[in-house]
């Protein structure tokens, strides 16, 4: 627990709630808030890697701007002094926006996207873009063109990803807050192998405008932090309507934030047995029915479901979002922005030697996958057919829901694994994913939650699922967990 | 482990997917690919008759907006990232022979 009155560098220690208490009060500027994590992330990044820039200079800019416009009891917005770490995959306009990717190391973007807009506008301090996957590609964020990103709990082993940066951030203290994209389980995967939360709303919830696009239909942006509420509160911030995104939804946002104190009455939770086969980690078993027994004990009904097509979400998945990526990707060609070879033989040429020079293995990999299910005579048996599952993966979902409140399952089938140990067997990389996959295909709310810590001292989380728009729901879900456990206060020493 | 996927079928996706692949590469994707491939066969299993294909999760079709001249990018912030431009336009290299 933090102390009553913590030492500036013991500031990356409190809680969001008290730390805003703080700003309002005076007691804390943002300019101090923003050097204690700055000061941090210097003297710690080196061993972890969870940036690939400080923007030192505009976050202290920023800070000083909000504090004087306090002092002088002017308006300030939501997060007035939070500082925040954004996935690098999200436009910032001026400050260099890579993907992870060779093809875009040089790229400086002429906008933010709406989420940047929109953090601005509420005053959070953005400290820096934060390491991933290439193009958020990937389960454990080694695919990065630049380095590897390692788990604050175990620097042998993998945060995650692809979102690995945000949540190695927030985990080792280097920001409250960090925005993430999730597109088969990049916000939720990582946030459980670093013990933080992380939230992937419903699609269509967070603009995309911005987001530098991966698999259309499936990606999403959303929140990771250290505690339920913070959570509430960095979705409330950037979740709404945007005309510049054709799939936004014009949905209000209710305060998150404030709701999700408050308990579900009558909650029944449903858990599918098909998430509790074989390769399922012991110590993460025993995790989730503890999760399950702290709902029980609150008097929530457990109540079995039936997921029949849960075992051909990978599958469909691996079609679906190689076949959009390819399609997306095909954008890099040289011309507009990014690498661009300096040998080749003509246009056809260029595009190609430019693509083979500048894209990692695992990103040339989904093209080609996608390519190929795309591609005629494959079409309909592997693309099309693989879109005929995913509608019969929403209607399991839909079935299910309509007798409980929330799923819970486990997020990944075991603890963070070790750095090396998967990327060179694509295929067991993919089925790592299979309990995270289903929410995205199906467009549907999911959070995963601090639930426990393995043998080996590595997190483990919860994942809850909740029907489409149902945020506050699973806020307040996840929150009576928090409410009756700890393992959110648990921190990496580094 | 699937059978791998046959050299020529990857050296015809590299070339629609408009990848130049070393020959290290070619076959290391061949039999990753290959896996992937086998893998997915699984999806055989489900009867998907008279299933409709679902594109995307929220199925809205048509957002329309009105037809009115917004603030866009200005050239030079367009050009500003491009490999090659001559201040005025995207540079490429030739596509029609000089002569």
């Amino acid at each position: 627990m933090p102390r009553t009155t913590p030492a500036a560098s013991d500031l990356p220690d409190v809680p969001v709630v008290e730390l805003l208490v703080r700003l309002a009060s005076g007691s804390l500027t943002a300019v101090e808030l923003a050097e204690a994590h700055l000061e941090r992330i210097a003297q710690l990044d080196d061993s972890l890697g969870a940036f690939l820039l400080v923007d030192r200079d505009g976050a202290l800019r920023a800070a000083q701007d909000i504090d004087r416009r306090r002092r002088n009891g002017r308006p300030v917005g939501m997060l007035a002094g939070l500082p925040v770490a954004l996935k690098d995959v999200v436009c910032t306009r001026g400050l260099p926006t890579t993907c992870a990717s060779r093809m875009l190391e040089r790229f400086v973007p002429p906008y933010d996207a709406y989420v940047v807009e929109r953090l601005r506008a509420a005053d959070a301090v953005v400290l820096g873009k934060v390491n991933m996957d290439e193009f958020a590609m990937g389960s454990s964020t080694e695919n990065s063109a630049f380095r590897p990103t390692r788990n604050p709990w175990n620097r042998e082993h993998s945060p995650g990803g692809s979102s690995g940066g945000s949540a190695a951030a927030v985990a080792a203290r280097f920001a409250p807050l960090a925005i993430g994209s999730d597109t088969g389980g990049s916000i939720r995967q990582p946030a459980a192998f670093c013990g933080v939360v992380g939230l992937k709303p419903t699609y269509g919830r967070v603009s995309r405008y911005g987001l530098v696009a991966f698999a259309s239909s499936l990606d999403q942006i959303g929140p990771l932090a250290r505690d339920v509420k913070s959570t509430a509160l960095l979705l409330e911030s950037i979740a709404g309507h945007d005309p510049r995104d054709s799939t936004s939804l014009d949905a209000d946002v209710p305060p998150y934030s404030r709701n999700c104190e408050e308990p579900v009455r009558g909650l029944r939770i449903g858990f599918a047995r098909a998430h509790f086969g074989d390769g399922l980690d012991g110590d993460v078993e025993s995790a989730v029915r503890r999760a399950l027994d702290v709902y029980r004990s609150q008097g929530a009904q457990l109540v079995e479901i039936e997921l029949p097509h849960a075992k051909y979400a990978v599958a469909a998945y691996y079609l679906i979002a190689p076949s959009e990526a390819s399609s997306n990707l095909a954008r890099f060609d040289g011309v507009h922005y990014g690498h661009r070879a300096e040998r080749f033989e003509n246009l056809v040429d260029m595009f190609a030697a430019t693509r083979g020079e500048a894209l990692g293995d695992e990103v040339k990999r989904r093209i080609m996958l996608g390519t190929y299910a795309l591609s005629a005579g494959y079409y309909d048996a592997y693309y099309l057919k693989a879109l005929k599952v995913r509608r019969l993966i929403r209607q399991d979902f839909d079935r299910a829901l309509e007798r409980v409140d929330a799923i819970a399952s486990p997020v990944a089938p075991r603890p963070a694994f070790r750095l090396g140990e998967l990327v060179n067997d694509p295929l067991a990389m993919y089925l790592e994913d299979l309990y995270t996959l289903s929410a995205n295909l199906a467009g549907l709310p999911g959070i995963s939650i601090p639930a426990g810590f393995s043998s080996a001292g590595l997190p483990i989380g919860l994942q809850l699922l909740a029907p489409p728009l149902e945020e506050e729901r699973l806020l307040r879900v996840a929150r009576m967990h928090e409410r009756e456990t700890d393992w959110h206060e648990r921190r990496p020493e580094l | 482990m699937s059978a791998p996927l046959a050299r020529e079928e990857v050296v015809r996706v590299a070339r629609l997917a408009r990848l130049k692949l070393s020959d290290a590469e070619l076959e290391r994707f061949a039999g990753q690919l290959g896996d992937v491939l086998g893998y997915v066969q699984i999806l055989g299993e489900i009867d998907t008759t008279d299933v409709e294909p679902m594109a995307h999760a929220v199925e809205r079709t048509n957002v329309f907006r009105s037809d009115a001249v917004q603030p866009s990018l200005g050239r030079e912030q367009a050009l500003a990232n491009a490999p090659k431009s001559d201040g005025r336009c995207f540079l490429v290299p030739p596509i029609l022979d000089a002569g």
